[in-house]
Order: structure tokens, then sequence, then C-alpha cells
């Protein structure tokens, strides 16, 4: 017995009769089960629950009852229309489920076919990893001052205490501005920022820079006519070369690891006094391997000068060398991109080609 | 410089098993580094060898080679004969060669092992000059020890490593310019005795001691400097000694010319050999001349105007006044002094009379005259770095003693030794300043140690010490300058790690901020961040379309550019972006999106002289502002270009080709990053198309940029694409405008009101132009307005576009009733319509 020939065929029942309303609550429980579809069970429902449903002419038949059979027609018509309700509620919560599930199922793709509509850019890896080395010295307290790049010969030479005579000024392989008597040239160095910060600014001071600069060398696989440095300057009372080598070790433990220590060693710059050169510990072999080719075994790879500011240097700037000492440094930023990422030709660092930022994020 | 170890054990102690690595790491803790080992390459059992038989099989590859066995006494522990296979066929048997024996190294790491070849087991190698790092000893095929070494008493299983001097190793160490002394054997020996504690003999000493008092007999020589540089005299010291009846055919003897080669100096003939060996062992440059030629006494003085020299070189060079020369009699020039000799006074195979010059030049003079002649001569490189000057007797009396002995000949009893070098001024060094400055505890009694042990004579009787430096070390001027003496030699691995405490910095200031904010938010939406070189050509400003003139007049000429087609900085990041843009095209990347922030030349006006200064002194303030003044203005621009597609094609759908529109929108992005109303409006700028360009501009009229299609002509000039797009923009202006905080505004909640309208207007009306006075029309209320639709054809008149505007309406405080949105809506069609022309379609 289907709903659909119930629906056409409504039928009479008595709510006294207790085996017809039994039978009609079976009926509706059957229909509801063999619904298939939604639309099927809403049929269902309009035969077996809806206003010519059979209990439902069962239910209003209960008025014309005498008032001693009310109570009890009333209870078992409700009990009745409670159970189809109830089973009604439970197919259609199925049968919604099974659509649900049936339209995900149906809706699925291909998830590996990944669109290349508009890929992100990058930012330059060198401009990245001068911005870390930035916010390291942020970190520690620093700021960061900047400064042009065609540069007064004194700031960029004289103020840093280059003589003009001294060998020092002609091994900076500088590019020179025309007429001869300009006075400038381009930056061989990011130190002339030291000279301006100190002026601007006076002492206390701890300051870095994060710059381009310029040194006449051919394009090759280490060498780049353009590259560049962070440049540190701290000048204040009381400061020694501890303090130097306090914050190189920790730039270097930041960008290269814990164990990656500095070293210094005796070397010679016009702009500082005592100078020093400073190594890093090897990353390949952290100074374990004689045959190491990344340190030729010595266990230490060249960063970068540093040293005492001289004194010149001070006096030149305004800044009483009796009174405050200051310390000096100035890396490769580039290089420091090399050593983090092992990259090893330099001309893939200035010649843009998308593909080289494309290996990297926008974090180095 | 270049350091053979055996020559340094003449002057000090080096251990016997100490290896060239050995004394390199010891000279880089005194501050000499290493720049490599050279030699002693080769380890392990390298043996002479007596070839015992010898079978040529010929090959399938046509080769031939020889299977030998060969006698190497009992150095591969058997005694039985070797079998080796041998590509070459320049020896026989019964001849001695060079064996490598398995367990060996050859340079370049190259590990030797038995090991099967052409149906053998070949154990060892037979070997070539150049297979042991060796001069082409011209076999042409491997070492035959009878050619080779006719004098040699050698037996099969003989050690051939030191027969072969490839025990020998040198050093070679970067030497710093302040360090002169260190261009000689006798300052790195000085220097490995400081590293090492190892006993040091100053060879100069008994040289010194040998060398006979300056007396009448000798050589006349005046120095007459008139026009001394910087207050230094050019010479102050001129030793003379003369040697006659030499043989300088004499060979130079193996041994000298072995250390000289090892030194990275060739031989060339006995007394110029001579005159180097001394250079190297004591730093003293000395200059040969044949007195045959002299007329006159030497007369040490400055170029005259107009005089000339013919150098060793074969140069015939114009003097500058600034030249110090040594000339004849005062008259005929002969060299210029510590630089190059002159041809005239050369010695020759022929010349049997040398007088031997041994004099110190001032460093300025030296420098300045090297510089000039761009002459960069061994000699040079040593004044002007600084030369001993009480090196001289010593160093003339080492070149007597190797003339006499090898050439032959007597020395001359007149000894010249004129002028006074002035004596180092004494330092006064407060004993507490290394510590203070470099942080370790050093006592008095170290620095003084230190200070003795390098030369220094340190009077201790004052609260400060003070220190004459020794007459080798000109470098030390200032406390500061032996700080770092007690620093390196008690070592710098004994400064401490301490981080210092700043004060507190303020962070990344605006401009740093923005920049990072535009660089990311450009990369974010697609493109890749590139930096060029900034130098470019005239050439290059022609292809972008600008004025040539007007270009070089913004900017500076370099004068030793690194290519002479690029002399000039740029003045548009763009002339040197186009270069990155087509080397990724000609790789293969279609669709390219980049962009560069850097520095561009915006020179105004006359270029100015930027005044330099003696180093030390702080200049006026005056003289600060002029040197400021002087150096161009260089603000920081953006630029970006586009080609190929921006959105690309896949099975997604089509792609999109960048357009004018991409360059437009990426610089309205920026000024959005930076909360920036940034207006636009049609321009016409090279290199950009003149009918699909915008110029932006801020809301006090300051030009930002401008963005649109490369104009078809600069693309063709340059190798471009068509239709490659790109902008321009000058950043330092929007770091500017940003620098205040934006004011927020209370976001209104009621419901949007939007309202549609169609208008009629010119051709040359511009969208920005019917926006802006649709968005002044429509007052406060209107929330946003978009251009959804633009149209142009048979429904409106030639000549005529239409421009289709949703204006959206919201109120704060209330629900906007359709009345009062078209009433809005009126006004702001009205006003575009008084001010542009435009008619509401309908
Ligand atoms: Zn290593």
């Amino acid at each position: 017995m289907s709903g659909l020939n119930m629906q056409d065929d409504p039928v009479e029942v008595s709510a006294l009769d207790p085996a017809a309303i039994d039978q009609a609550v079976q009926n509706a429980l059957a229909a509801f089960a063999g619904a298939g579809s939604l639309d099927e069970l809403k049929a269902a429902r309009t035969a077996h629950q809806g206003d010519k449903s059979p209990l439902a002419l069962a239910n209003r038949g209960i008025g014309a009852l005498p008032p001693t059979a009310k109570a009890e027609a009333g209870k078992r018509v409700g009990k009745a229309r409670g159970q189809v309700g109830a089973a009604v509620k439970e197919r259609q919560a199925q049968l919604e489920a099974d659509r649900d599930r049936r339209i995900l199922v149906e809706e699925s793709v291909d998830v590996t076919m990944i669109p290349a509509r508009r890929p992100l850019g990058r930012r330059h890896p060198v401009e990245l990893m001068g911005q870390r080395m930035a916010d390291l010295m942020v970190g520690m307290g620093w700021e960061i001052a900047e400064g042009p790049e065609v540069e007064a010969e004194w700031f960029n030479f004289d103020a840093l205490n280059f003589d003009i005579d001294h060998p020092a000024r002609q091994m900076q392989d500088t590019f020179y501005v025309e007429p001869a008597d300009s006075g400038l040239v381009l930056r061989t160095q990011t130190s002339p920022v030291q000279a301006r910060a100190m002026l601007e600014r006076g002492v206390p001071l701890y300051i870095a820079c994060v710059g381009r600069v310029y040194r006449t060398d051919e394009l090759d696989a280490t060498h780049m006519p353009a590259f560049h440095q962070l440049e540190g300057l701290a000048v204040d009372e009381g400061l020694t070369m501890a303090h130097l080598k306090g914050t190189l070790d920790r730039l270097a433990s930041e960008l290269f690891g814990d164990d990656i220590t500095t070293r210094l060693r005796p070397s010679f710059f016009p702009f500082t006094e005592p100078s020093a050169e400073m190594d890093l510990r090897c990353f390949v072999c952290r100074g374990s391997n004689p045959q190491c080719r990344s340190c030729s075994g010595t266990g230490w790879i060249e960063w970068g000068g540093c040293g005492m500011v001289n004194r010149n240097v001070l006096s030149a700037c305004g800044v009483d060398p009796d009174r405050y000492s200051g310390f000096a440094f100035g890396m490769g930023i580039d290089r420091a991109l090399q050593f983090r990422t092992g990259q090893s030709d330099m001309r893939e660092l200035i010649e843009g080609d998308v593909r080289f930022g494309a290996q990297f994020g926008m974090e180095i | 410089m270049r350091v053979p170890v055996e020559w340094l054990r003449e002057y000090v102690a080096v251990p016997k098993d100490a290896r060239g690595v050995d004394v390199a790491a010891s000279l880089v803790q005194v501050g000499l580094e290493e720049e490599g080992v050279h030699g002693g390459q080769v380890t392990g059992p390298l043996v002479v060898g007596k070839v015992l038989t010898l079978d040529p099989e010929p090959q399938k590859n046509g080769k031939t080679i020889n299977w030998c066995s060969v006698d190497v006494g009992a150095a591969n522990g058997t005694g039985e004969p070797q079998g080796i296979v041998c590509g070459a066929h320049n020896f026989q048997v019964d001849e001695l060669v060079v064996v490598v024996l398995p367990g060996a190294e050859l340079p370049g790491g190259f590990a030797i092992s038995a090991r099967k070849t052409y149906g053998h087991v070949s154990a060892g190698m037979i070997c070539a000059a150049d297979e042991l790092g060796l001069p082409d000893d011209g076999s042409g095929g491997i070492i035959r020890l009878a050619d080779l070494l006719p004098s040699a008493d050698v037996k099969p299983g003989d050690d051939a490593i030191p027969l072969l001097g490839l025990d020998r190793e040198t050093v070679e160490i970067n030497v710093t310019p302040d360090r002169g002394y260190c261009f000689s054997l006798r300052g790195v020996a000085r220097e490995y005795a400081h590293a090492t504690g190892a006993e040091f003999t100053d060879p100069a000493l008994d040289l010194a001691a040998r060398a006979p008092a300056s007396n009448e007999a000798g050589y006349e020589v005046r120095l007459e400097d008139d026009a001394p540089l910087r207050g230094n005299q050019g010479c102050d010291r001129y030793v003379a000694r003369i040697v006659r009846g030499i043989d300088l055919t004499a060979a130079t003897p193996a041994w000298l010319a072995t250390r000289l080669t090892e030194a990275g100096m060739r031989p060339i003939s006995l007394a110029v050999d001579v005159t180097n060996y001394v250079m190297l062992a004591l730093g003293q440059p000395l200059h040969a001349f044949d007195v045959q030629t002299l007329q006159g006494p030497i007369v040490v003085r400055r170029a005259r105007q107009g005089e000339k020299l013919k150098t060793l070189d074969d140069v015939e060079r114009a003097l500058y006044p600034e030249d110090l020369l040594i000339t004849d009699g005062g008259d005929k020039a002969l060299a210029i002094a510590g630089v190059m000799g002159g041809e005239d006074s050369e010695v020759t195979a022929s010349t049997t009379d040398v007088l031997i010059e041994s004099a110190h030049f001032d460093a300025t003079t030296v420098a300045r005259s090297s510089r000039r002649h761009k002459l960069p001569s061994e000699a040079a490189r040593r004044f002007e770095r600084g030369v001993d000057p009480q090196a001289a007797p010593a160093a003339a009396q080492l070149a007597v003693d190797l003339l006499v002995q090898l050439g032959g000949g007597n020395v001359d009893q007149g000894v010249t030794d004129v002028g006074a070098p002035p004596t180092p001024e004494a330092i006064e060094l407060d004993p507490t300043l290394p510590s203070r400055l470099v942080g370790v505890d050093y006592s008095t009694d170290d620095v003084v140690g230190v200070l003795r042990e390098i030369g220094c004579e340190v009077d201790t009787s004052g609260d400060a010490l003070s220190v004459v430096p020794p007459s080798w070390r000109p470098d030390l001027h200032t406390a500061p300058d032996l700080v770092e003496e007690v620093a390196r030699i008690k070592g710098y691995d004994r400064i401490p790690s301490i981080l210092p405490t700043p004060p507190g910095g303020r962070g990344l200031t605006h401009g740093q901020r923005v920049r990072r904010v535009v660089a990311d938010a450009l990369a974010a939406q697609g493109l890749s961040e590139v930096w060029t070189a900034p130098f470019v050509s005239d050439e290059r400003h022609v292809a972008l379309g600008y004025d040539a003139e007007q270009a070089r007049a913004r900017t500076v000429r370099i004068a030793n550019p690194l290519s002479e087609q690029q002399p000039l900085m740029r003045i548009s990041v763009l002339s040197t972006l186009v270069d990155t843009l087509r080397r990724n095209i000609s790789r293969g990347v279609k669709d390219v999106a980049i962009f560069e922030l850097g520095l561009v030349l915006a020179r105004e006006g006359e270029q100015q002289h930027a005044l330099t200064s003696p180093v030390g002194v702080h200049p006026a303030p005056e003289v600060l502002d002029a040197i400021r003044a002087a150096v161009p203005p260089q603000p920081r621009h953006l630029a970006i270009l586009l080609s190929g597609e921006t959105e690309h094609a896949g099975w997604w759908g089509a792609g999109r080709p960048a357009d004018w529109s991409d360059a437009v929108a990426l610089v309205r992005s920026v000024g959005t990053a930076l909360a920036l109303e940034v207006s636009v409006r049609a321009d016409d700028a090279m290199p950009f198309h003149p009918g699909r360009c915008a110029c932006f501009a801020l809301p006090d009229g300051t030009l930002v940029g401008h963005a649109g299609e490369l104009h078809p002509k600069v693309c063709q000039a340059l190798g471009l694409p068509a239709r490659v797009v790109g902008a321009e923009i000058d950043v330092d202006v929007l770091i500017h405008a940003s620098d205040q905080a934006v004011v927020s505004r209370p976001i209104a909640t009621y419901p949007l009101v939007q309202s549609d309208v169609a208008l009629v207007v010119d051709q040359s009306v511009t969208a920005a132009e019917v926006e802006a006075v649709l968005r002044s029309g429509a007052g406060d209320l209107l929330e946003q307005i978009v251009l959804f639709d633009t149209y142009q054809g048979d429904q409106v008149e030639d000549g005529k576009k239409s421009l289709a505007y949703r204006l959206s309406f919201r109120a704060l405080d209330r629900t906007l009733t359709t009345q009062e949105v078209n009433t809005l809506r009126d006004r702001a069609v009205a006003a575009a319509g008084s001010a542009t022309g435009a008619v509401q379609r309908t």
C-alpha cells in the first residue's frame, strides 16, 4: 500500500478504533520508509500527515465523540500523530543528509590542477637580507641611517682619515665624477654615512647603514661593480673592542646559527685603529675539516672589516676623542646572502632574472 | 708578498717540521693574511725509478701505451719491480725517471692508487713535470733525471721530493698598506718571531756593522729639493757605493734565481737580480747606474717644466714638476726617484762599473709620481708604504757583497751617505689606554713588554709612557697605533665578547617603513623586485626620448667608467630597468613583471665643486654646508615594467596581456597602500605613448610620476616587444606626503542605496574629470563611485562616448530614501553637465 494511493482515496478512520489508528500509523511509517527522495517524502507526508490524512480526520472526529470517550481517543490519536511526526522528521533528516552527501560528491574537483593565473611576485633576496640585518640592528637598539650614493670625497675619504696620498685611498677602486676636481665619487663604502650621522645626530650614537656601494670591478662570478654593505657605528663613553666583538657575534649567530661565532684578526683600515678583519666560523665544516673547500681548511671565512673608530674620524666629525670611543664595522650583505643560501655566482644577484628571486620566499 | 719558507728560515728560527700552512697560520695571528701556500703539494712516496722493461702495446683507440716494470728500490716495501702503465714515449729502458707510488697525492689533491687500466694493474705513475706542479722541463713527456739533473747522484728508491725541490714552499700573504716593512723577508721574519716567539736575527744588523762610514772619496751626491711636498724632503738619505770591474754576463746562481722566482720575480740579469734580491731581503729598493754613463755628480731635484725622460720600459715620458728626479750633474734626468730608471744610464751586460743607489724617498712624492705615470713598480710600492731609512747602508752593503761574490770586481773605498732622515717622534701613551680601548686587562708591564718587543724605545719614567717607534715602523704615529700593537701581539683572540647596551632606538624611520610597504605591495601583486647598476649612455637617453642635453644637465659623468659606453649616472630607474626586462625576455621568460626602487640623479643648476680637506680636522660649518650642497640631489624612484600577460592563460581560461591600465592601477595601489589620494590626468611625457600616459599628482599638485604604455619608438629603439607598459614615480614625494597619521572616520552601518547613471561626454573628456565633478556634486553622502561601463558606437553621437557610473550613497545616521538619493544623483549629474558638458543618457 502506497501513500500516493491513500492520497487519492482518503480513508475515514475512527478515533475510537485502536486497530484502525494503529493501521494508519503503520501505513504512514511504511510510506515514509518507502520514500526514496525528498519529493516522495513530501507526498507521503501530505497523505499521512496532511489535513486529509486518516489521522487528521480521526483527530477532527474526536470533537464529536461523547465526553467520556474523548480523553482516551485524544490520547490515542495524539500518540499516533506523535509517532508519525517523529518518523517523518527522522526520514526527512536522513534523506537530506543523503542529498547533501551526493551533491558534495558531485561537486568534487581535481584540486591538484594548480592554477597560475597571476603568480606572486618577490622581493629581491639581497633586499630581504639587508632588511633582516637592519631589523637585527634595530632590535639591539640601533637606528638605521642613510646617505647618498654619489658622495662628496670629503665624506667618503677625508672624514674617514683616508689621506689623499695614502695608498689605501688608491686601493679602493673608486669611480670618480668628472671633472677631476669635482670632489665627488660614487661611495666606495657605506662608511660616509658614519660621518654624516655623527655630524647630524651627535653622540652617543648607535647607527647602522644598509646601502649600495660601488667599486670599479668588472662583473664576474665573484665581483660586482655595485654591491651592498651593512655598516655599523657605535660611539659612546667606554666602548671597547669587546663590545665590537659582542655585536658581531650576535649578528653572526642570528644570521647563520647559534654555533657561528666571529674571529677578529689584525688588519688595517684608515678609519679604525686598532683595526681588525672579521672572520666567520665556516658554515660547512665548522672548523673541523682541514680539506674543506669552503674555507680552504682554515675553518674561517672572511666577512668584513672593523675596529675602533680612529681618533681622526671622531675629530673630523666634531666628537671629542678623549671623552668618547667608538667601534665600527662593515660587511657584505650579498656575501651574507651567499653564506646563508649557498648561492655562489654574484652575477645572479644583479642580473634581475625573475627566476632567481622566485626560488625564495618573502622571508630570507 | 710571496715568502719562500726556506729564505724565511735564514732570518728566523722556523721549527724544522713547520710546513707552509703552519707558517701562514702563525702570520695571520699578527695580521698578515694568508693568500695561499704554493709548492709542497706533493705528499707521499715520490721516488727515483729505473726502467727495467718497456713493452709498447697498441690499443684499439689508436694509442700505444707502454707497459713498464720499474725498479723503485725498497720504496714499495717489497723491492720487487713496480708494474706501471705509461702513455709517454720519450724514455727508454735503463733510464732514471720519477715514480709516484700508491698512497701519494699530487697537486690538486690527485690521490694515487693502484688501478686497472689497459688490461694491467698499474701501481703508480711515471711523472711529467706539470703533473708535479713543476715548470715545463722541455722533455715533451715524462721527466728523465739524466737530462733534468745531470749531476745528481741518485739511485732507484731515493726520495725525489727534495731532489726536485718539491718540499720547498712559498707562503703568499696580503700586506696591508700600513705595513710596508712586510714587503721584505726581514719584516716578515720579525712578525713571525712576534707571532711565535721564535728567535729572529735581523740581517740588517750585521750588514750595517760591516758597512763602512761615509767618506770624502765617495761619489758626489747633492740633495737639492727646492719644493718639498707637504713639508717632507723628497730624498732625506742617499747612500751610494761603487763596484768596478764586474762581469755582469755571469749567470745568476741557481739558489738566488730560485729565491727570486719563488718570491714572484723573474730572474733577468745579475745586476737586476741582485738589486731585486736585496729589495726582497731587506725591503730597501735599490737602483744600479752604469758609472761610465755618468758625467757629473748625482743631483736629486724636482723636475722642470718640459723635462722628459725615456724610462726603462722604453716610454718617453713628459715629467711633472712634482716628480723627483735623479739627475746627472743637475742637468740630465737619469731616473724618476723611487719609481723607475732611465734608459741612458741603464746597466747592461757590457757594464763593468756599477753605482748602487740605496736611498730613502718621500712616500708622498713617490706615490704621486707612480700614480701620475701609471708605474706601480715594486720600488714605488715599497716607498709609498714607507721604507726603513736606517736600512740604506745595510742594503747597499748586501748588494756590493753579492756583486763582488757573483760578478767579481772591486769595491770602491769611497762611500757616500748624505742626508739626515728625521728621527721618529716620541708618542705619549697612557699605559691604561690599551685596556680601555681593547677591553682586555693589560698591565703596564704587558704594554711596555710588547712595545719593546716590536722595537720601540720606551721611557717609563713619567706617568705616561714615552714611546719612540723603530725606524722600520713609520706607520706608528699615535697612541691608538700602539694600542693595536699591544692587542695584536697579545692576541686578538683574548678579546672577550660583550654586547653593548645602547640607550634605545626609535626603530625604522617612516621613510624606511614606506619603502618596505611599497615593495611588499608590488610583490604581492605579482611583480618581482630587481636592482640594476645605475650607469647609462647618452644613447640610452635618446632611445628613451629624453633630450640628451637636458638629461646630461641633470646628472654627473663618471671619469673612469667601467664601459666608455655608459659614463653617465641614470636620471630615471626605467633607463636601466629596461635592460633587465630585455634580459628576462631573451632568456625565454615571456611574461615579465618587475620593479626597482633606486636612487637617480636630479641635479639642478651647475655642478658644484665639493671641497676636500685634511684628515682629522673638523671643517667649519659653512665648509660642511658647502660640501653637502655640492652633492647633487638623489631622490629615490620606483620604476615598473610589465610585458606579456599579466594574467596567464591556462585550463581556467584565457590570459590577459598587461596594458596601460595595469601600470596605472599599480601606481594607484602604491598610493592606496600609503592612504594617499593620488590624482590621475592624461599627459604626454617620454618614454610613454602620448595617448596612453597617465600623470600622477598629490592633492597639492606635487608631481608623483607617470605610468602608461611605452612609446612605440622606445620599444623599437630598445629592442623591446610592442606594448610594454610601465611607470616611474618619485617615492620620496610619497614618503614625505604620508608622514601624517590618517584621521579615522566612523563607518556608516545603514543600508547602502545605489543609483546608476550613464553620461555622454566628448571623447576628449577624461573619466577622471567626470568622476571628480560627480564626487563633488554628489556630496559627502556618496560612499563609492565606480565606472562600470564605457561605450562608443551607434548609440551615441560621433566624437562622443558614454560613461556609466554606479553611485553608492550611505548616511551615518539614517537609511536614505530613494527620493534623497535621486536628488543627490541629479545634483551630481548637473555638476558634471556644467563642468564637462555631460548629458545624461536616457
Ligand atoms: Zn670549512
